[in-house]
C-alpha cells in the first residue's frame, strides 16, 4: 500500500511538470519561502502545498450519470489525496459534491450529498480522521463546464476536495 | 397600502354576487374553463374615464393593465379602440348596446379614475353586450396612486370571476430567484414582483447562492435556501420588514427544499446527513422537529396537500426518482406516479385534487399534473429543461422556469394553463427561476 502510495505522488509529481495554467488549477500562496527539499513553499512542486494537492495528486473524483459510486479511477485519486492528508495533518478539508444540470434542483442538492459523503467515506476508510472532513452539495449550482451535453456534462458530475487550514493560516 | 373595496355603487357588496352569477350562468356572457380549448371572448376595454383634470393617461394606463390581465388567460381577445363606433366619455350615461354589438364585442368593462393628490378612486361597469344588461354590480376601488397596478388588477379579477365563475388571480405576487451571468458564474437573489412580472423588488444580494423560496399560504413569509455559511441552510424571511433569520444552523447535516404546511407554523424540509436525505418538519415557532421519512433513500421536495393533512414528495427509494404520498405526520408512503420516467418537484394542487410536477423523460423536461391517486397524468409543455411548477391561487395557472440548451442557456419563468394551453413567458427584468405564487391578496 505505501509503496503503491509513493509510486502514485511520483507518477503525480512527474505530471505535474507539464501544467504551466495556474489560473486553470489555481495557485498556492505567493510566499518565496524555500521549502526543505528546495521547492518554492506553496507553490505545485512544494509537496506539502494546496496547490501540489490540487494539481499532483487531484482534488476531484469524477461520477457516471445519476451515480454515486466512486469508479477505479476514483479510488486512486482518493488513495493519495488519503496520503496527502496524513502526511499534512494540519489541513482539514471540505468535500463538495456537485451534479450536472440534467435533474431537478432539490434532487441534485440530495445527489451531490451523496457524491461528497462517498467520497469522505472512503477517505475516512483510509486513515483520514473523520473530524478533518466536512461535506457539501452545491447540487447544480456550480457547473465548471457549461456546454449542454455529455463531455461537459463528466466533468460537472464531481466531488471536489478542497483543502483548509495549514500552517499558513 | 390599504385597499379598501368601496362596496357598490348600487349599493350592492362582493358579498352579494351569487345572486348575480346564477343568472350569468344561463346567459351567453360565460366562459367554462373546464371545456377545454375555446374560442376566446371578444372583449373591449375602452380608456377609463378620467373625471379629474390629469388622470386621462392613468385612465388609460389602467385600462392597459386590466386588458393584458384578461387576454393573458387565453380565454379573452381584446377588441382594438380603432374599432370602437361609441367612445365611453361618461361613466353615468347609458352604455349604446348595439355600437358594440356591431363590433362583436361581447363583453364591455367600463371605468372612471379621479385622481386626488396620491389618492385614486376606480370605478368599473362589466356589461354583457348580447343580453343588454350589465353583468354584476359597478364596484369602485380605491388606494393609493403608487399602487395603481393593483387596482387594474382587482377590476381584472373581478370580471374574470364574473365571467368564469372562477376566482381571479391577478392581483398577487410571485416570489422567485432573479438569475444572471452565464452558467458557470450565475448570480442569484431572491425577488418578489407582481403575478405579470411587473414591480421587482429584491428581497435578497446575490453573494451567495440563493434557491427556491416559497410562500406561506398568507403571503406575509418566505422559506429560502441560502449558503451564506457555507453550507445550505433554510431562512424564514418577512416580506414586509425584509427580517430573516435562520431556522437552524446544525453542524454535519444540509436542510433544503423548505415549504410552509396550510397553518403557517409547520415547515416540511430536507435534511442531508451524510449519504442520506429525509424529510422533517418544524414547528417554527416551539423548533420542535421530527422526523417523517427514515430510509436510505433520497427523500425530498415535499409539499402539502391544502388541508395540511397528507404532504406529497419525491423518493428514489423504488430505484429511480418517483412521487409518493404520506400522511402529514410521516409514516407509509405510497407511491402515485408510475409513467416512463423520473418525476419530481411535486406540488399539490389549491384545489386540492391535482399534484403538479416536473418529469424527466427520454432526455427531455416536462411540466405535468396528475390527479392526487397519480391518475389521468397529462403534460403540459415539453422543452430542454423544465422545471419547479407553482399553481397561481385559482389552481388554473402553472408558472415554472425554462432554462435553455448550452453555454449561453438562460432561465426564464413561464406560465402555462393547466389545459396546456396558452404557454407565455413572464417578463422579468433579469433571468428567474424557482417562482413560488403567492395568494390573491386581500
Amino acid at each position: 500500500m505505501k509503496l503503491k502510495s509513493s509510486l502514485l505522488m511520483l507518477c503525480a509529481a512527474l505530471s505535474v511538470a507539464a501544467c504551466t495554467d495556474p489560473n486553470r488549477f489555481g495557485g498556492g500562496d505567493d510566499a518565496l519561502a524555500t521549502g526543505a527539499n528546495g521547492a518554492v513553499a506553496g507553490s505545485a512542486s512544494d509537496p506539502s502545498s494546496p496547490a501540489y494537492f490540487k494539481q499532483a495528486i487531484g482534488d476531484r473524483v469524477l461520477f457516471a450519470i445519476d451515480q454515486s459510486t466512486l469508479t477505479p479511477e476514483g479510488r486512486a485519486t482518493l488513495d493519495g489525496q488519503a496520503v496527502w492528508l496524513l502526511q499534512n495533518a494540519d489541513f482539514t478539508a471540505v468535500i463538495e459534491g456537485h451534479a450536472d444540470e440534467q435533474g431537478t434542483r432539490e434532487y441534485n442538492l440530495a445527489l451531490g450529498a451523496r457524491r461528497a459523503d462517498a467520497a469522505r467515506a472512503y477517505l475516512v476508510t483510509q486513515g483520514v480522521q473523520a473530524s478533518r472532513l466536512q461535506v457539501v452539495s452545491y447540487g447544480k449550482e456550480r457547473p465548471i463546464e457549461i456546454c449542454s451535453d455529455e463531455t461537459c456534462y463528466a466533468k460537472n458530475r464531481r466531488a471536489v476536495t478542497v483543502l483548509a487550514g495549514g500552517l499558513s493560516s | 397600502m390599504m385597499y379598501r373595496v368601496l362596496c357598490a355603487l348600487v349599493g350592492v357588496c362582493l358579498t352579494a354576487l351569487i345572486p348575480t352569477l346564477a343568472i350569468a350562468q344561463s346567459g351567453p356572457l360565460r366562459i367554462e374553463i373546464t371545456e377545454g380549448v375555446i374560442e376566446p371572448l371578444p372583449v373591449a376595454v375602452p380608456d377609463l374615464v378620467a373625471e379629474t383634470a390629469g388622470s386621462a393617461e392613468m385612465g388609460a394606463q389602467l385600462s392597459r393593465v386590466i386588458a393584458a390581465d384578461l387576454i393573458g388567460t387565453g380565454l379573452f381577445r381584446e377588441l382594438p379602440s380603432s374599432a370602437f363606433i361609441s367612445q365611453v366619455t361618461d361613466f353615468g350615461a347609458p352604455v349604446q348596446y348595439a355600437d358594440w354589438k356591431a363590433i362583436n364585442a361581447q363583453a364591455l368593462v367600463t371605468g372612471a379614475v379621479s385622481v386626488q393628490g396620491n389618492q385614486i378612486n376606480v370605478k368599473f361597469r362589466l356589461y354583457d353586450v348580447f343580453s343588454g344588461a350589465e353583468l354584476g354590480s359597478g364596484l369602485q376601488f380605491a388606494g393609493t396612486t403608487d399602487g395603481w397596478r393593483r387596482i387594474a388588477h382587482k377590476v381584472a379579477d373581478v370580471v374574470y370571476s364574473r365571467i368564469t365563475g372562477e376566482s381571479g388571480y391577478f392581483d398577487s405576487r410571485v416570489v422567485y430567484v432573479s438569475e444572471t451571468g452565464p452558467k458557470d458564474n450565475r448570480r442569484k437573489r431572491l425577488a418578489v414582483m407582481d403575478y405579470d412580472g411587473a414591480n421587482v423588488q429584491y428581497l435578497t444580494g446575490s453573494d451567495d447562492i440563493v434557491l427556491a423560496p416559497r410562500f406561506s399560504k398568507a403571503g406575509d413569509r418566505v422559506l429560502y435556501t441560502s449558503y451564506e455559511t457555507g453550507f445550505p441552510r433554510i431562512y424564514v424571511l418577512d416580506v414586509g420588514s425584509v427580517q430573516r433569520r435562520v431556522l437552524e444552523n446544525n453542524q454535519g447535516t444540509m436542510s433544503f427544499a423548505p415549504r410552509f404546511a396550510p397553518d403557517g407554523q409547520t415547515v416540511v424540509y430536507s435534511i442531508s446527513q451524510g449519504s442520506n436525505t429525509d424529510i422533517h418538519s418544524m414547528n417554527i415557532n416551539s423548533g420542535v422537529t421530527q422526523r417523517l421519512t427514515n430510509t436510505p433513500a433520497i427523500e425530498t421536495a415535499p409539499s402539502f396537500s391544502p388541508d395540511g393533512a397528507r404532504i406529497v414528495f419525491e423518493s428514489d427509494r423504488s430505484g429511480s426518482q418517483q412521487l409518493y404520498v404520506m400522511s402529514a405526520s410521516g409514516g407509509q408512503a405510497t407511491r402515485i406516479s408510475f409513467g416512463e420516467g423520473r418525476y419530481g418537484t411535486p406540488v399539490w394542487s389549491p384545489r386540492g385534487d391535482l399534484i403538479a410536477f416536473t418529469k424527466q423523460s427520454k432526455g427531455r423536461f416536462h411540466i405535468g399534473v396528475m390527479r392526487v391517486d397519480g391518475s389521468e397524468e397529462r403534460l403540459l409543455t415539453a422543452s430542454f429543461l423544465d422545471e419547479g411548477p407553482t399553481w397561481s391561487p385559482n389552481g388554473r395557472v402553472i408558472m415554472f422556469a425554462r432554462e435553455t440548451q448550452g453555454a449561453g442557456g438562460r432561465s426564464t419563468l413561464y406560465s402555462v394553463d393547466i389545459t396546456g394551453r396558452n404557454l407565455r413567458p413572464v417578463r422579468t427584468p433579469e433571468g428567474g427561476s424557482d417562482p413560488s405564487w403567492g395568494p390573491l391578496q386581500p
